[in-house]
């Protein structure tokens, strides 16, 4: 018993610190340094302001929020396409090539990504694998110019955080009861209509988990853009980059950083809701 | 006699080489209740699912109203499920549940709220149609599965053990509600079951199943009274079984030997043909055994004697299990009567066995 308390208190105690360092902490330090700015040169010259917030709303700094919104959401979109139905046949296959084709879906998320993406670049570029077959089968004429655009952009990222939407979808799918789906068959329903009717909905937690999880990421992922869109089409996390690294205004920087985690609340709120609503009408 | 609402004709179905229904061949009268009754893995879910599609046959036929409807998906017969797990839909109301397969054939919407609202009214839920299946105890989740399936007007209505969930009360309560039901619309069931209490009180007949076979179709005092095989009598009921031979036989009689006693039995139209020297099997229900006390009778010529070695108190009835002398222990029910106002029997007494002669049933034994 004794031994059960000790190992819980350090099992609480190393969680919370952990989340107090990594993610308490830093939240803390960003948000703060959104609030002030350097008057002299030196660590102790700081006074508060709102101009951070004020800059972000210039024209240049709103387009690209607006491009980023886009490009994450045709990201999540793509995801969503590729992933669910994948998610769906995952979910009838035998146990066995279930657990198959799901690891092979996550290794890749075992590799660096900036790997990945420089295979991308290779697959994309004029006389690359995907221009080379294409020509071959006679389908085009002249090499498609996809990399440094933002299709390939688009493509990269979705590559990337394909996983991301996958298994909270899969996990969702693979909690229904198979019997609803008989039971809608049954009713008369055609495929379509269990679609939209049943399947839809009851896996609307599932498809905004996975929206959330791709959707953040996908408007930071600085270097992708950086290497298929050529930095032609800058994102959010480029600008946050660029701040801190270049320009050296972290103040700026982290404005960028709390207001695209502000963006973020009511995606959250509305993920959680539908997650609670599916809880209560799963609870037996 | 109406034409059968469902004809199947020598029905098989196997899973990789696994047989699990062998050439069953059934009519299902319009109106009727019947149940099939087995234990689990006699293939009866089986017979149900390929009725309703959701399983394909390996050969045989299905016919509806005289058409074979094994080419047609399940979306497209014209029966109904209610499902073991009731599969409502959890995000729906009771009433959008209900209203789901009408709106799946674009009904009109005032047409689909007249049909459902009567639907409701029949399962006596039409106070709940706004809330949630979670919201709803068992049973009325129940009747909104059942609700849900007959509002498509289904030629047959299909349940997979739809009681199995409930507790024991509820479930006597439902099986009554259900009997009701059936006669109020005078829709044909046909009920999946392994309880053969819910069985026997609920059909009008019993389909009796027996690994992928029909072992014995009747009603249920058929089934109880006369079944046709040893398996049959096991299943359904208690039954204590003698090993023994026919050792005379003339017209209207036979002589069994039983525990050294030479009995003289009836002949009856539910007798098979029967030989001198055959083996059979003597079946006794625990309720038709009069337990007699030494002092109570005088002659003993045909009774079986025995001791009492457990008495087991059921409220309406006494349940004893004997030791013969044999050493073959029998279980006897004694019910509280005119004859019989206390029913005391005590560990160790020396009692008679006894029977209406003609209750007995003598089944031929395979050797």
């Amino acid at each position: 018993m004794k031994a059960n308390s000790l190992f819980a208190k350090i099992s609480i105690y190393s969680a919370c610190s952990w989340v107090f360092v990594f993610a308490l902490l830093p939240l803390s330090m960003m948000c703060l340094l959104s609030v002030v700015t350097h008057t002299k040169p030196g660590i102790l010259y700081y006074h508060v302001t709102g101009m951070h917030y004020h800059q972000l709303f210039q024209l240049l700094y709103l387009r690209v929020l607006f491009r980023s919104l886009l490009l994450a959401l045709t990201c999540v979109v793509g995801c969503l396409l590729v992933a669910y139905p994948l998610a769906l046949v995952l979910s009838t296959l035998p146990l066995y090539a279930k657990n198959t084709l799901l690891l092979l879906a996550i290794i890749p998320m075992w590799t660096s990504s900036l790997v990945r993406c420089y295979a991308m670049m290779a697959l994309l570029k004029a006389k690359g694998l995907f221009n080379t077959l294409l020509l071959a089968l006679g389908l085009i004429h002249q090499p498609l110019q996809i990399l440094f655009t933002n299709t390939a952009v688009i493509i990269g990222l979705t590559y990337n955080l394909m996983p991301f939407m996958l298994l909270p979808l899969y996990s969702n799918i693979e909690r229904l009861d198979k019997c609803l789906f008989e039971a809608a068959r049954d009713c008369g329903a055609s495929r379509w209509q269990i679609l939209t009717r049943v399947l839809l909905p009851l896996t609307m937690p599932g498809i905004l988990a996975g929206s959330v999880m791709v959707f953040l990421p996908a408007m930071t992922l600085f270097y992708i853009p950086d290497l298929l869109g050529g930095a032609k089409s800058l994102l959010l996390g480029n600008l946050i980059k660029d701040q801190f690294l270049f320009v050296g205004n972290w103040s700026l920087g982290s404005a960028i950083g709390v207001m695209l985690s502000v963006l973020m609340i009511p995606l959250l709120m509305l993920c959680w809701r539908s997650q609670r609503t599916a809880m209560l009408e799963s609870v037996e | 006699m109406y034409p059968p609402v469902i004809e199947i004709e020598q029905l098989s179905k196997a899973y990789h080489d696994h047989p699990v229904l062998h050439d069953v061949s059934l009519k299902v009268h319009d109106g009727e209740f019947l149940t099939l009754l087995g234990p689990s893995g006699c293939g009866k879910t089986t017979l149900l699912r390929l009725i309703s599609g959701f399983e394909l046959p390996s050969s045989g036929a299905i016919k509806l109203h005289g058409k074979d409807i094994v080419g047609l998906p399940p979306e497209r017969r014209h029966v109904n499920t209610v499902f073991q797990s009731y599969a409502l839909f959890p995000h729906m109301t009771v009433f959008d549940n209900v209203a789901f397969g009408l709106e799946c054939q674009k009904m009109a919407k005032a047409q689909i709220k007249q049909r459902v609202d009567e639907m409701l009214a029949v399962v006596k839920l039409d106070k709940h149609s706004a809330r949630k299946p979670t919201e709803l105890s068992g049973g009325q989740q129940q009747r909104v599965a059942i609700a849900r399936a007959l509002v498509n007007h289904p030629a047959v209505l299909l349940l997979d053990e739809p009681l199995s969930s409930l507790d024991y009360r509820l479930r006597k309560n439902m099986q009554i509600e259900l009997k009701q039901l059936q006669r109020q619309l005078g829709i044909t069931f046909i009920f999946v079951t392994h309880d053969q209490e819910e069985a026997l009180s609920m059909s009008d007949r019993v389909v009796v199943m027996h690994e992928g076979m029909i072992a014995q179709i009747g009603t249920p005092r058929e089934i109880y009274e006369t079944p046709n095989s040893l398996a049959v009598a096991k299943f359904i009921g208690e039954v204590n079984v003698f090993e023994t031979v026919v050792s005379a036989l003339d017209a209207n009689a036979m002589t069994l030997q039983v525990e050294g006693k030479s009995l003289h039995l009836p002949l009856d139209k539910h007798t098979g043909s029967l030989e001198i020297s055959q083996p059979v099997h003597l079946l006794l229900r625990p309720e038709d055994l009069h337990v007699w006390d030494r002092t109570e009778v005088q002659d003993t010529s045909e009774m079986l004697p025995g001791t009492v070695e457990e008495v087991i108190y059921k409220g309406s009835t006494v349940d004893l299990i004997i030791r013969l002398h044999s050493g073959k222990k029998i279980l006897a029910t004694e019910f509280f009567d005119e004859n019989d106002e206390d029913l005391a029997y005590t560990k160790g007494e020396s009692v008679w066995l006894e029977w209406k002669s003609g209750w007995e049933v003598v089944l031929p034994r395979e050797s």
